[in-house]
């Protein structure tokens, strides 16, 4: 018995230079809205640049974005609208707004089949919006994305750095790429994020000031363009983007 | 999905080292809904692209009825019990993605959204005969 996806699913990827993952294990901790930011920021670098929600029980990069009455284009598999120059693909388009509860096999089978049925363009960057957890989503990205780096986010709390922790030993231990840690929500100026980052080898890729003005601009990308927020992510696309792999 | 099976010949073809191959058995599962006149000739038209190994190619497709089985009240039941209750769009979206129908359907019994799907989910390719 052969599963006909994984043969398809190389294919489909080839034409993706740089796969980033942007994980932290935890929930809550603005993977979400780092992922969409990131991806609109590269994009406003010039990148060709494809955005990836893969958490299916909670998909919201299409609310952040304001992504709506868009569908994938049937042809061949499906090709992902482009919004905001960002090619966007989520489970929500198909989903609808209904909750998606999935079992582990279920998870994966649909893991496999958005990337089977995805047709993307030529890309410089794909931004994967990782959901929480280190279970199904996180080995199914490593195994069927093969060049996946993972960007880590956390907040300067010890119990949200307790998870990244653990996130970060598994990945180093399955030798995955990590490109470093940004610490999001920064409210103070002392952080031990930064420390953490030199201990464990690893690059402290910025910090994401937290706004209390961002839950305004949700929703409406010329006005997240002026925030904060996204101004500290775009520091970190260019760091990013000047990294080679 | 067609293209997916014919590189998976493809694959399967170069590692065994066969020389042709001639037949391909493929699972479909009802759930996904994929329209087998359009399947067939999709596939028939990828076998004419690639070249001597596929020629003469037998394709075998047996489908597979879609039975569930609620996790909550074990109750069991088929694709065809409750298909003519979704509408259109909803099976294009378990076309493309066969996991949403936990999106869209409930044990009929119970209610509840905790089911698997037994058999018949999918496409799979069940063996790949050739000739060394």
């Amino acid at each position: 018995m052969q599963d006909p996806r994984t043969s398809i699913i190389e294919k489909r990827l080839q034409n993706i230079k740089r796969v980033i993952a942007v994980s932290g294990g935890k929930g809550g901790i603005g993977k979400s809205v780092t992922s969409s930011l990131l991806a609109l920021a590269l994009s406003k670098e010039g990148y060709k640049v494809g955005l990836l929600d893969l958490d299916l029980s909670s998909p919201s990069d299409h609310v952040i974005l304001g992504i709506k009455d868009v569908m994938p284009v049937e042809e061949n598999g499906v090709v992902p609208p482009e919004v905001n120059d960002v090619q966007f693909m989520s489970v929500v388009f198909y989903a609808q707004d209904k909750p998606t509860p999935l079992r582990g096999e279920e998870i994966s089978d649909a893991i496999k089949e958005i990337l089977c049925i995805t047709r993307w363009n030529n890309l410089d960057f794909l931004i994967i919006d990782m959901p929480p957890g280190i279970g199904d989503e996180l080995f199914d990205t490593i195994e069927l994305f093969k060049k996946t780096e993972f960007l880590l986010l956390s907040t300067s709390s010890k119990v949200v750095f307790e998870t990244v922790r653990k996130l970060m030993i598994l990945l180093q231990e399955m030798r995955i790429p990590v490109l470093g840690i940004a610490e999001n929500m920064k409210r103070k100026e002392e952080s031990f994020v930064r420390e953490v980052c030199d201990k464990y080898k690893l690059s402290f890729l910025g910090e994401i000031r937290f706004d209390e003005n961002f839950e305004n601009a949700v929703g409406n990308v010329e006005k997240i363009l002026h925030t904060k927020v996204f101004k500290d992510i775009q520091k970190i696309a260019k760091t990013l983007s000047k990294q080679i792999v | 999905m067609a293209e997916a099976v014919i590189q998976t010949a493809i694959d399967v073809a170069k590692r065994e080292g066969f020389k042709k191959v001639t037949l391909i058995k493929i699972s479909l599962g009802e759930l996904q809904g994929i329209e087998r006149e359009i399947f067939d000739s999709a596939i028939s038209e990828l076998l004419k692209m690639q070249g001597n190994v596929f020629v003469n190619t037998k394709v075998e497709v047996n489908i597979v009825r879609t039975r569930f089985r609620c996790r909550a009240c074990e109750h069991e039941w088929t694709f065809k019990d409750i298909s003519e209750t979704l509408d259109e769009g909803v099976r294009e979206s378990i076309h493309f993605i066969p996991e949403v129908a936990h999106s869209f359907m409930r044990c009929p019994k119970c209610g509840s959204p905790d089911f698997e799907v037994l058999e018949g989910r999918g496409i799979s390719v069940t063996s790949i005969t050739g000739e060394k």
